[in-house]
């Protein structure tokens, strides 16, 4: 009976232990459900949470991108704008003020100008030079010709001898016949245009003074024999050798003396007058009476010279010096030897 | 009696004295007495009559010197071996004028030969009593002084400078206001030979005032005062900037391209002398020039005249275009190229060849547009002959390589490269090539990367 007790406890406690572990089991798969669901739960509720907390930090990522990116596109959009802006300034400048084409096309234009210009006026300098010269060669020529001319002036043809350059064989006279005809004669020695210092005669009279005969300083001496004398008084000898020079009228006074004489007495007139005016006539009766002239001494254009003023043809391109002839009075010695003759004629004793 | 005789012996050796004296002198002026003259001994027997009583005499002796040292430099130096000089300038300071210019005459015969007997004249102290004949009141006196002073200060720069410390320099420059011509040229030779040596001496001249009375000079007709006043202004300008302006200053252009049309050709000669010193310092100076009108002036210069004449204005021309390429292409429109290529080609002389290959060099390198210029005148052809040629000197083949090496590194015109392709040596080559290269491969480039891919044959 124990065996089977304990047979019949082991079923029992084997179906009790069974359905014991039934209940185990079964309890422990809904424990093990229910903590699956709440697990679950805490999962799901976890996830939303770090849902919502990622999708805030990657809002905040894209506000930074966003705003990166836009700062970006403006930045580049206004880099763009002023490469625009200096591109054309730098086109501007360099075209302008670095390299002008225009202005150096202009320069070499104006280069090319000037250059023409010059060359012109170069050439125009060398000819204006050129015929100068020519124009010097000829003048010179010409005056040497004219002077040849002058010189054998003596060839020239009379009316009865026909001269060297005029042949009775030749239809025309040779062209040195013509400018012999017009030379004036050469003078063997001409001075130009010096003025001839005028030896008046108190020039001569002072020469003849003691002091102007060559002395020389130291007069050789005088060995030799002694003269023979009767001799004069030396104080004799030198009077008359040192005799001051006694002129004539006629050679004391200049050759033009009435002419000076006139021109003096005018001079000591116009110094007197009061007034230059010639004399009028007193009445105004004549006032309107013209003049008639003498038919003879008139001609068409008026009165003529010859005879009042001149006597003799004149023709100033022939004269030798360049004056014409003076009219000349010299003075006539009637009286120049008065008292100084050796005869004591006439003298009042 | 006895007396008589007596003076009539002295007046005897007096009349030989005199006749030696004239006569030795008259021998003196022609080259062919004087070696007869000096084995004879004449030095010695003239140097007493430099002391003589007469004062012709003296003067005689003093010419006959003066002739003899004129003819060589031993006689010079035996000049002054024989202690004349100082008794000369003692006596230049106390006699007449006709003296003075003889004495002057001998010091200025000694004194041109060379440098150390100019130093002798200097030591024995002629330089003071030269500056006062200067000052004398006979143009003929100061033209013999003068003269002297110019030669000697010819030398070199120490002796210049014991001319100008002696005072010389504003006396000259009172000369040059003088009437007489003669004067006036050989005041303004020796304010040249002054000038030449260095910037200071320069200075000291223009200080005096020399550049106004020059520069008025220029417009005087006679030629040979045209050389020296032109060469004393180039001598002045050639120094340094400053001086250059100031010269230019003076208002010399336009009238000195009118020098440049002279009949004289040393006056064509140191016209463009002067104008070459100025243009080379500064560009600013050589566009002066350009703006008077000076290239075209200078280039119908350059084809009127021959040889050495010519070598100033090519320098000239060479100098403007190297400053800067807007003067080169004045150079080439004023038709400078065409006129330098002709002085290549027929020019004999090398160092002139020499200079227009480098004006040429130095017109054509700066940009294609200057190359294309010279090529198209068909000058390279004839750089590249001087340069191969063995007859041409060195100078010659240095000169033309650079100039063709300039010019090619910039040419672009091929007609104008082809020959070179066939004659040239490798050196030149390879720069032809290189230029080929440079002008063909953009095209080669597009017509490759184009569908056909085909050269075009035309140019």
């Amino acid at each position: 009976m124990k065996c089977f007790k304990k047979f019949l406890f082991s079923v029992v406690d084997l179906f009790r232990k069974k359905e014991y572990d039934a209940a185990v089991k079964i309890q422990s798969w809904f424990r093990g459900c229910q903590v699956r669901a709440y697990i679950r739960n805490l999962h799901r509720i976890t996830t939303v949470i770090q849902k919502w907390w990622r999708s805030y930090l990657g809002r905040q990522e894209y506000r930074l991108i966003v705003k990166f990116a836009s700062c970006a596109m403006k930045m580049n959009f206004y880099n763009a704008m002023a490469v625009r802006i200096q591109r054309r300034w730098r086109g501007y400048r360099i075209r302008k003020y670095c390299f002008n084409y225009f202005y150096l096309k202009e320069y070499l234009r104006a280069v090319s100008e000037t250059n023409d210009a010059i060359r012109e006026a170069l050439e125009e300098f060398a000819e204006m030079k050129e015929r100068e010269e020519k124009k010097a060669d000829l003048e010179r020529e010409e005056k040497k010709r004219d002077y040849q001319a002058r010189k054998m002036h003596y060839l020239l043809s009379t009316k009865q001898i026909p001269g060297v350059y005029n042949s009775p064989f030749r239809k025309d006279p040779d062209p040195w016949e013509l400018r012999l005809q017009k030379a004036k004669p050469l003078t063997s020695q001409r001075s130009k245009a010096k003025p001839k210092p005028c030896i008046s005669l108190s020039d001569w009279l002072a020469c003849t003074s003691a002091r102007s005969f060559p002395q020389s300083e130291i007069l050789p001496p005088i060995d030799r024999k002694q003269c023979q004398g009767p001799f004069r008084d030396i104080t004799e000898v030198l009077e008359q050798r040192y005799k001051p020079l006694e002129p004539t009228l006629r050679v004391a006074e200049p050759i033009d003396e009435l002419k000076v004489a006139r021109g003096e007495f005018r001079r000591q007139e116009w110094m007197r007058n009061v007034n230059d005016n010639m004399f009028l006539p007193f009445s105004s009766y004549h006032k309107n009476k013209k003049y008639i002239p003498l038919m003879n001494s008139s001609s068409k254009y008026g009165p003529n010279s010859y005879g009042s003023q001149h006597f003799r043809d004149e023709n100033p391109k022939k004269w030798i010096c360049d004056k014409d002839f003076q009219t000349v009075l010299p003075s006539f010695d009637l009286f120049s030897k008065y008292g100084k003759l050796y005869s004591k004629a006439g003298q009042i004793i | 009696m006895s007396q008589r005789q007596v003076l009539q012996v002295f007046e005897q050796y007096q009349k030989a004295r005199t006749q030696f004296v004239q006569m030795v002198a008259e021998l003196a002026t022609r080259p062919q007495n004087i070696e007869t003259l000096q084995n004879a001994g004449v030095m010695s027997l003239l140097r007493p009559l430099l002391l003589d009583v007469v004062p012709t005499i003296q003067q005689t002796a003093a010419l006959a010197l003066g002739r003899l040292a004129n003819y060589n430099d031993d006689l010079a130096e035996a000049v002054v071996k024989g202690d004349i000089l100082p008794q000369l300038v003692y006596s230049l300071a106390e006699q007449n004028r006709f003296y003075k210019k003889a004495a002057a005459f001998v010091l200025r015969a000694v004194g041109k030969h060379s440098p150390q007997l100019a130093q002798a004249i200097v030591d024995c102290g002629a330089l003071d009593t030269l500056v006062i004949c200067l000052e004398d009141f006979d143009p003929g006196v100061k033209e013999a002084a003068a003269w002297a002073l110019g030669y000697i200060a010819r030398h070199n720069a120490e002796l210049s400078q014991a001319v100008v410390d002696a005072g010389a320099a504003p006396l000259l420059v009172l000369c040059i206001q003088e009437p007489e011509i003669a004067l006036k040229r050989i005041a303004a030779s020796a304010l040249s030979d002054i000038s030449k040596h260095s910037p200071e001496l320069a200075q000291t001249v223009v200080d005096a005032g020399a550049i106004a009375h020059l520069a008025q000079m220029i417009l005087n007709p006679d030629s040979k005062l045209k050389r020296q006043v032109l060469s004393a202004l180039s001598q002045i300008a050639k120094h340094s900037v400053d001086l250059a302006e100031m010269v230019v200053e003076a208002e010399i252009f336009p009238v000195v391209l009118t020098c440049l049309k002279d009949k004289d050709e040393y006056v064509k000669k140191n016209a463009s002398t002067l104008i070459r010193e100025i243009a080379k310092h500064t560009p600013e100076l050589s566009q002066l020039i350009v703006n008077a009108g000076g290239v075209a002036a200078m280039i119908d210069c350059i084809g009127s005249c021959k040889g050495n004449i010519r070598l100033p204005g090519i320098m000239m021309l060479g100098y403007v275009a190297a400053h800067s390429e807007n003067l080169a292409m004045a150079v080439i429109i004023s038709k400078g190229v065409p006129q330098l290529s002709i002085c290549l080609s027929e020019e004999p002389e090398d160092h002139i060849k020499a200079a227009a290959a480098w004006a040429i060099g130095q017109i054509g390198r700066h940009t294609p547009e200057h190359a294309r210029a010279v090529a198209v005148t068909n000058t390279l052809p004839v750089l590249l002959s001087l340069y191969m040629s063995t007859e041409s000197s060195e100078d010659l083949q240095v000169k033309s390589k650079k100039a063709i090496k300039n010019i090619l590194q910039k040419c672009t015109y091929l007609p104008a490269l082809e020959p070179f392709l066939y004659d040239a040596p490798p050196n030149i080559l390879k720069h032809v090539v290189g230029q080929f290269s440079k002008v063909l491969f953009p095209w080669i480039f597009r017509y490759a990367s184009a569908e056909s891919g085909q050269l075009s044959t035309t140019y």
